[in-house]
């Protein structure tokens, strides 16, 4: 223990960044969120020209493989099969991590997950841990957890990295700092590398070079002296026990290598059966993600390899909401998603508003569908998440695994309205769909109705168009579009004036 | 011309913002139907395909609006609909709302194949693309998500447009993005929604085409609104609207 002492505090007496205040969870409705983002100019052509590009090298990526749909097919169908028996299949990846050396511990919530290990890295006396890219960490908030422990749990994904030290959150579960750009990296690297490690050189500019240089240079320390690794794991082979690890710079080999105690912290979903399965998502996931053909390091590792590499291996499977998906029979097909972000970069509300809109460590049509899956619909963010969406349909088209987004949504968004009709407190939704429903549930009734809209139109006949100035709700619309007056005639009146001889 | 659609009974489905709001659209369909042959009906007992309703989860409401559609239309040999969203929902969703009332469902089953919208009629049913239209302008076109992704229409718009005489149809640059209607999303989410269709009023503005056409109307509604409000001369107009139109 007399290592955590020599540890340097920043001035909050921290020794680590501190995150922006508050949870995820609590924070305000979706459209509230994407107000404020939209707001933010810089971020928002940031993320339009990210997203651009990416859009494009993965559709030239995708364009070059002509079985690309028989690939997603297969990933649909092995998935699906995990998941119809996933009992079995986490037994069996227990018993093949068990065989192969490592450690395995099961975690129902995140409080679970975090507490296993903590008490892991206090039982290795271990000052501080390196850490691979994450979402399952990220979900259970356990840099946090780590951090009341007295222990500093070190990003090592660029971006994340960019993260941690800008006091943010990450905005894409791929390129966690895509809201950023250069000069914004450089400011943070310049302010507050110093005081958690190797500071950045004074001269720092924001070529991207002098900041990879940069990170690599304050890591390179924190890599050296790290007992403990902490991971997440793209892929679980339950009749191998392998763990595998995706990335693009290298650091997670590091992470995954050096230290003496691998921890991998693993979503229980994250299984495929056999190792051969691996090749249907080593073709779909770098495609996807990145728009690379192959992605620069894939890590595999099998338990404990004695003399090679870490010596004390655990694995935590993870639920935190899974099994509550899982019994979602609409909702299930989510847990397909193997986190290539392909859907993110496609959705028109994403590349606007970002994903720090969504009160989710998922954001886009994975996050707008899987969050209210697996934390309920009881916060006002959950209940907004599943309409934070056109319904475009341009996601369903890109996603690897076939995730059928629109019918997800729709379920939920059902889901979301039952509970506000049952809510004893009135809500205006419930009881205007209430009443619309009543006149467009009859042609007759609809009839009275284009009277009401006919007489609405014949009033400001000389109008044409509805300007600014309107009430709430029409407010909604017109504070930036026009909007046409209603026909003086509907239709139907007019057809039964030229059609129905009486 | 000859008459393709020569003893074929078509339902005309206005659909509901039709009917209150662009009611000139349905009736330049039953002009062009007219004269290409078929005998036109339209219901009194239609109402709407429901997806404003279903889409925003209130499923009840959207199977009141799929019983309509079946009393309307159960004896038409094909509906017809200047709308390729609302086609969209009548043939993906109905059967979902139906699905708990077998007798309800079966007509579904039997109607669902007979709905279309107005360019997949020409193309497909009556195998014209030329309709003997004549419109002498610069027209964009905007591709309605639903028109693409949910009835899956494919190029059946551009066709018929680029069969019309004296038409220049001028591509828009990233067509196949989202206006940001969204049905109750525009009221829901009204900053990203007007954001949205910022971005795409400027593309369209960019353009410098006279006409902007599309098969659906809310799109129109929604991308024209801001069009109009920043007073950019192009005018939103329905396909069908093309089509109908004959040189003087
Ligand atoms: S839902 Fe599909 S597209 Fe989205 S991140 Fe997951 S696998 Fe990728």
């Amino acid at each position: 223990m007399s290592q955590l002492t020599t540890l340097p505090r920043d001035t909050d007496g921290r020794l680590t960044p501190a995150p922006p205040p508050g949870e995820l969870i609590d924070m305000p409705r979706f459209p509230i969120n994407a107000r404020h983002e939209l707001a933010n100019t810089d971020q928002r052509n940031n993320l339009q020209a990210a997203t651009a590009t990416i859009r494009a090298k993965r559709a030239l990526r995708v364009s070059e493989v002509p079985q690309w749909e028989d690939l997603r097919q297969a990933a649909k169908t092995i998935k699906d099969q995990v998941d119809r028996h996933l009992d079995s299949y986490l037994l069996q990846a227990e018993q093949s991590l068990t065989k192969a050396g490592a450690i395995v511990h099961w975690a129902r919530d995140a409080t679970e997950a975090n507490q296993i290990v903590v008490d892991l890295v206090k039982a290795t006396g271990a000052p501080e841990v390196v850490k691979v890219k994450s979402m399952v960490t990220q979900e259970t908030e356990l840099n946090e957890a780590l951090e009341q422990a007295g222990i500093a749990a070190w990003e090592t994904d660029l971006a994340e990295l960019i993260v941690q030290l800008g006091h943010d959150r990450p905005s894409h579960v791929l390129v966690p700092a895509i809201h950023k750009n250069r000069s914004q990296i450089k400011d943070i690297f310049l302010t507050e590398m110093g005081q958690y490690g190797t500071p950045a050189p004074a001269d720092l500019t924001d070529d991207p070079s002098a900041l990879t240089s940069a990170a690599r240079t304050h890591l390179r320390n924190k890599f050296m002296r790290s007992t403990v690794g902490i991971s997440g794991g793209n892929f679980l082979v339950a009749d191998t026990g392998t763990l595998v690890v995706v990335e693009s710079e290298g650091n997670g080999r590091m992470c995954l290598t050096l230290p003496q105690t691998l921890i991998s912290v693993v979503g229980i979903e994250k299984i495929v059966p056999r190792f051969e399965d691996l090749e249907v998502f080593m073709r779909l996931l770098p495609r996807s993600s990145t728009g690379e053909r192959m992605n620069p390091y894939t890590s595999m590792w099998t338990g404990v390899t004695p003399g090679d590499g870490p010596q004390n291996v655990h694995v935590v499977l993870v639920d935190n909401g899974r099994t509550s998906v899982l019994a979602d029979p609409i909702g299930r097909q989510t847990l397909r998603c193997i986190r290539c972000s392909a859907c993110m970069n496609t959705c028109p509300v994403y590349t606007l508003v970002g994903g720090h809109a969504y009160g989710s460590v998922y954001p886009g049509p994975i996050g707008i569908c899987l969050s209210p899956l697996m934390r309920g619909l009881d916060s006002p963010i959950d209940q907004s998440l599943p309409y934070a969406c056109t319904l475009c349909g341009a996601c369903p088209d890109v996603c690897p695994v076939k995730i059928d987004f629109p019918e997800v949504i729709i379920h939920l968004r059902h889901e979301v309205a039952e509970h506000k009709i049952r809510d004893t407190k009135p809500h205006l939704e419930t009881t205007a769909i209430a009443a619309a429903g009543w006149f467009f549930a009859k042609g007759r009734r609809f009839t009275v109705m284009t009277w009401l809209s006919g007489l609405v139109g014949r009033v400001f006949k000389a109008k044409k168009q509805f300007g600014a100035h309107m009430p709430w709700p029409a407010r909604l619309w017109t504070s930036a579009r026009d909007l046409p007056i209603p026909a003086a005639e509907s239709f139907r009146e007019w057809w039964r004036r030229n059609h129905e001889r009486p | 011309m000859s008459q393709p659609g020569q003893g074929l009974s078509v339902g005309l489905f206005a659909t509901c913002i039709n009917d209150v709001m662009f009611p000139d659209t349905p009736k330049h369909v039953a002009e062009l139907l007219t004269r290409l042959g078929c005998s036109l009906t339209s219901s009194p007992a239609q109402t709407c395909c429901g997806q404003m309703f279903t889409n925003t989860g209130y499923f009840r409401e959207g199977e009141a609006t799929v019983e309509a559609y079946v009393e309307a239309f159960a004896d038409c040999d094909y509906v017809v609909a200047p709308s390729a969203s609302c086609i969209g929902s009548v043939r993906h969703q109905h059967q979902m709302l139906a699905a708990h009332r077998p007798a309800l469902a079966r007509k579904v089953d039997r109607l669902i194949k007979r709905s279309l919208d107005l360019t997949e009629f020409l193309t497909d049913i009556l195998e014209v693309e030329d309709v003997g239209a004549s419109f002498p302008h610069t027209v964009t076109y905007h591709t309605g998500c639903h028109s693409l992704r949910v009835a899956r229409i494919g190029d059946r718009p551009q066709r018929l447009l680029r069969a019309v005489r004296g038409l220049r149809l001028v591509d828009l640059a990233d067509s196949d993005i989202c206006c940001g209607f969204g049905g109750t999303f525009c009221l829901k989410n009204p900053d990203v929604s007007i954001a949205m269709a910022t971005n795409k009023a400027k593309a369209v503005a960019d353009t410098k085409a006279e006409y902007l056409a599309a098969v659906d109307n809310a799109c129109l509604m929604n991308i024209g609104g801001i069009l109009h409000r920043i007073k950019a001369p192009v005018t939103p107009i329905h396909v069908a609207s093309i089509l109908v139109q004959q040189e003087p």
